[in-house]
């Protein structure tokens, strides 16, 4: 490949860049804009400020929404992991026809407009009785979960050889024991990707939450919407910046499992 | 024989529970959505002869379509030259590049639409920067309309374009290029000839996805659209709370998953939509 730096090249890299820069910038901004010293959303005028950080932590219901969208989000992943993981181990061994068809089933709610299924899914909360409550959200939430797990998992299996969980079984290994000692150990990267995807997509979601919550419910996300809508307070840049730090750091954590994985499989084909 | 088929039906009992579990609270109220839509206020079809005959609905449809085309199409071409670029540049600047696109990903839509919303509304900052420098007096309509919804979702769309296109461009080797140029061809040509008929399926890929999103997105236009700028998602939630007819809100709901499915099917022919959705 050529590697002069002709003016196409330039060029390109040039505009690459600045679609690049129009994604990352409207970001970085935030940043410094949390830091105002005003009490309206801009740059800082005179001097740097943490006050918009200590509103954050000194309002009440601030703090109850982070908690109650943490708490949410730790029990959908938990679910959506442990039944998502299962799924895709099941479908893995019995692979037929019908459990890729099963895998693709599960897919739905990626397919489905979030509109759609929150609209749904309130209308059957109604008869269940279970609008405005954590069940209701953590149900809600697990279940549009479950697809990016199924998919993380069946890609760290892919790299796993079945021969392993045959030697298991034939050794006299239970299938729970095969699971939880020679499956689930080797998949783990995959596994644990799955629920940072999980948790970042509970931790997150707004449209089925402005559908199936009032008042009993109010999650992070919700907050922020309100506050958008209506009078912009910078409170919610603090909070933005402190999202985009977690963000960050779930994201090396899933880059650093991508990697591990893909070592895995590396030694999973060199040894076949 | 039977201890083969006692051993599959217990792998069974691990996609059970996930399976049921979407099946009943997942696609039953799916269903319960198109009932409905076919059912109240009176069994019929008289719902969808809205569709027809409104002509508020008919404008909804045509904003929603018209946006989501040139969002597609806007998109697609950037993507594509950021995938492009990642293609050509060595393994440090693509990862740098693929750094950048995984964090804008990654971060919850709502955090992205409040920042484009901080810099594009009336009193936001690109309007003061753009009078800081003399180039406006007054500031400029920048959210609030359809430039803002379009600049919005173009941003949330990008990623989704740019991994599908840089999978496939990856693909190619750059030896057909090569060998296209030693054949004689310019440079111009041989991208024309060989090299942008080989990221056809990218293409078609990114097209799909970022049209389908698209189409049922809610997020972005509901915010940076600030009510002025009404597609079919945001008017499924309005019509419903203001107005409470679960008819109509679900026969928009059933028309819009349609739309969705009809696209799927047409692509489908084209391209393997499982591997699209990375279930393969």
């Amino acid at each position: 490949m050529e590697r002069r730096l002709t003016f196409g090249r330039c060029m390109m890299l040039g505009l690459a860049w600045t679609v690049l820069g129009f994604m990352v910038l409207p970001m970085l901004i935030i940043f410094p804009v949390s830091l105002t010293d005003q009490y309206y959303l801009s740059l800082p005028k005179e001097s740097l400020s943490l006050e918009h950080y200590k509103a954050y932590f000194t309002d009440e219901q601030w703090i109850d929404a982070t908690v109650q969208s943490v708490i949410i989000a730790v029990a959908s992943t938990v679910a959506s992991v442990v039944l998502g993981t299962l799924c895709a181990i099941g479908c893995w061994r019995i692979s037929t026809s019908r459990a890729s068809a099963v895998r693709t089933f599960m897919l739905l709610p990626i397919i489905v407009p979030t509109i759609v299924q929150a609209l749904a899914l309130y209308r059957f909360w109604i008869d269940l009785r279970i609008v405005d409550t954590y069940i209701g959200v953590i149900l809600a939430h697990t279940l549009v979960s479950i697809p990016y797990v199924v998919i993380t998992v069946s890609a760290a299996l892919a790299g796993f050889d079945v021969r392993l969980e045959q030697a298991a079984r034939n050794l006299g290994a239970s299938m729970a024991q095969t699971i939880r000692h020679v499956i689930v150990p080797s998949i783990m990267p995959g596994v644990l990707s799955g629920a940072i995807f999980a948790f970042t997509i509970s931790f997150d979601e707004i449209v089925m939450v402005l559908f199936i919550t009032s008042r009993n419910v109010y999650t992070l996300p919700k907050r922020i919407w309100d506050g958008i809508e209506d009078h912009l307070d910078p409170t919610i840049a603090s909070v933005a910046t402190m999202l985009i730090v977690v963000t960050l750091a779930l994201l090396l954590a899933e880059l650093w499992l991508r990697q591990r994985r893909s070592i895995a499989r590396g030694r999973a084909s060199g040894e076949a | 024989m039977t201890r083969v088929l006692d051993q599959q039906s217990r792998y069974w009992l691990l996609v059970m529970p996930a399976l049921l579990l979407m099946t009943v609270f997942y696609v039953y109220p799916l269903i319960q959505v198109l009932w409905i839509s076919v059912t109240e206020p009176e069994p019929g079809l008289g719902n969808y002869a809205e569709l027809f005959t409104s002509g508020f609905l008919h404008k909804i449809w045509w904003t929603t379509t018209r946006i989501c085309t040139l969002t597609t199409i806007l998109t697609v071409v950037l993507g594509y030259i950021v995938a492009f670029a990642m293609a050509h540049v060595r393994e440090r600047q693509m990862t740098a590049m693929m750094f950048c696109i995984l964090l804008t990903f990654w971060l919850s839509v709502l955090i992205r639409a409040f920042a484009w919303v901080m810099l594009l509304r009336t009193n936001g900052m690109i309007n003061d920067l753009l009078m800081a420098i003399g180039l406006t007096d007054e500031p400029l309509r920048l959210s609030r309309n359809e430039f803002g919804v379009v600049v919005g979702m173009v941003h949330f769309m990008l990623p989704l374009a740019i991994l599908p296109i840089y999978a496939n461009l990856r693909g190619i080797s750059p030896s057909y290029v090569s060998a296209a140029r030693g054949l004689g061809a310019s440079a111009r040509q041989a991208f024309l000839g060989v090299y942008l008929p080989l990221s056809k399926p990218g293409i078609i890929s990114a097209t799909m996805l970022v049209f389908v999103f698209s189409l049922g997105f809610f997020i972005t236009p509901a915010i940076l659209g600030g009510g002025k700028v009404v597609m079919i998602s945001e008017y499924i939630r309005v019509a419903f709370e203001e107005t409470l007819l679960w008819g109509k809100a679900t026969m928009l709901a059933t028309s819009l998953l349609f739309a969705v499915l009809l696209v799927l099917a047409v692509v489908g022919r084209f391209v393997d939509l499982r591997k699209v959705f990375g279930a393969t």
